[in-house]
């Protein structure tokens, strides 16, 4: 049973569970699937700043917090009991690719000789860490919800804008990419 | 029964429609005021579930998210496409057959309102997705999974919603 769980799930079993996440949120409490909100909560609770967007009462919101908390907790489960410690299967294309960026280590979910302070501390890292987390943070608030707001919450209810939104963030990625991270990742 | 309709007038009064328009906020609010935050318990054991479905199934890695910008694989493809199914039904299901929420609420949904940040931001965005190889889940994921280095993108991504906040106003919508 144990050996069975700590295989890396099909795409069919971890979409499913992840899709269920939609009615769970629901029928707990009447909440709306959607993440990136955090980002607000914590700046509204931190840094208000009498900014009118963060003026509102974030402890009301509070709940959304307990989930990323319980994010971090499965996360943490999940990376330390239910590994096999077997290398990331990647396409032999992208192995080809970023050996030419010197990357090598597939033995996480991320590329320890990418994702270390050596790199942060460099324009790379500088592009890939600080610009790409600032992106990540700006960008699903103006665009009002992230991949879980919009591509799953907001699809799963049949929202225009949100099909509209999560074209835009593909768009966004397969821009960044094919036609600009490779220059990034040769710096 | 009583008790619940007047928290509803309550917080409806509360709500800033204005504000609601573009964002979520508002929406979430607790309708059964009386709760205390053990009620929020249930959240975190879902957030756990969740937590543990994004390591299992990969989702919060760098790599997977370079194969999917790069069409070399269908698995991303197929864990947001299957969510978002699993996601249609149930929906469906909860509107057809008006379930109910665990206190006997109805469940309620929100339209949402098209405007210009759902393009621009979205493309800003994604390019942030890439970049990172993260959403803001994964973001949490990943720094409890052991790459303690995001916790600079995810400060970076506080800082990002901030000075959205700031500019706001002067933003196209």
């Amino acid at each position: 049973m144990l050996d069975f769980l700590k295989q890396p799930w099909t795409w069919y079993a971890g979409g499913a569970i992840i899709g269920l996440t939609v009615p769970a949120l629901l029928l707990l409490g009447n909440k709306h699937f959607g993440i990136s909100s955090n980002l607000r909560h914590i700046c509204a609770a931190c840094l208000p700043a009498k900014i009118p967007f963060f003026q509102y009462d974030w402890k009301k919101e509070i709940w959304n917090l307990f989930f990323v908390g319980g994010i971090v907790i499965g996360a943490w489960i999940a990376s330390t009991y239910l590994s096999n410690g077997q290398p990331v299967q990647v396409n032999p294309k992208l192995v080809q690719e970023l050996s030419s960026y010197n990357i090598h280590d597939y033995g996480k979910l991320m590329p320890a000789d990418l994702f270390n302070i050596h790199t942060l501390f460099s324009l790379k890292g500088l592009l890939l860490f600080v610009v790409g987390g600032f992106l990540v943070g700006f960008g699903t608030r103006y665009a009002g919800g992230c991949t879980s707001g919009h591509s799953i919450m907001g699809l799963s209810n049949l929202q225009l804008p949100s099909l509209i939104a999560t074209i835009c963030f593909m768009a966004g990625g397969f821009i960044m990419a094919n036609l600009i991270l490779p220059f990034i990742l040769k710096l | 029964m009583a008790i619940v309709n007047s928290t509803v007038q309550a917080v409806s009064e509360n709500v800033d429609l204005e504000k609601c328009s573009l964002d979520t906020e508002g929406i979430n609010e607790p309708h059964i005021q009386q709760h205390k935050w053990y009620h929020n318990v249930k959240y975190l054991l879902v957030g756990i579930v969740f937590g543990i479905a994004f390591v299992k199934t990969e989702i919060i890695s760098w790599f997977r998210i370079q194969e999917m910008f790069r069409l070399q694989s269908f698995h991303m493809f197929g864990v947001i496409g299957t969510a978002v199914v699993v996601g249609i039904i149930s929906v469906q299901l909860i509107k057809r057959f008006n379930i109910k929420t665990i206190y006997g609420e109805e469940v309620v949904f929100h339209k949402k309102k098209f405007n210009k940040g759902q393009v621009i931001g979205g493309l800003l965005f994604g390019f942030g997705w890439a970049l990172t190889g993260a959403c803001p889940g994964p973001l949490f994921a990943q720094i409890s999974a052991g790459f303690l280095i995001i916790a600079v993108p995810l400060l970076s991504a506080i800082a990002g919603t901030w000075v959205y906040g700031f500019f706001r106003d002067k933003l196209p919508h």
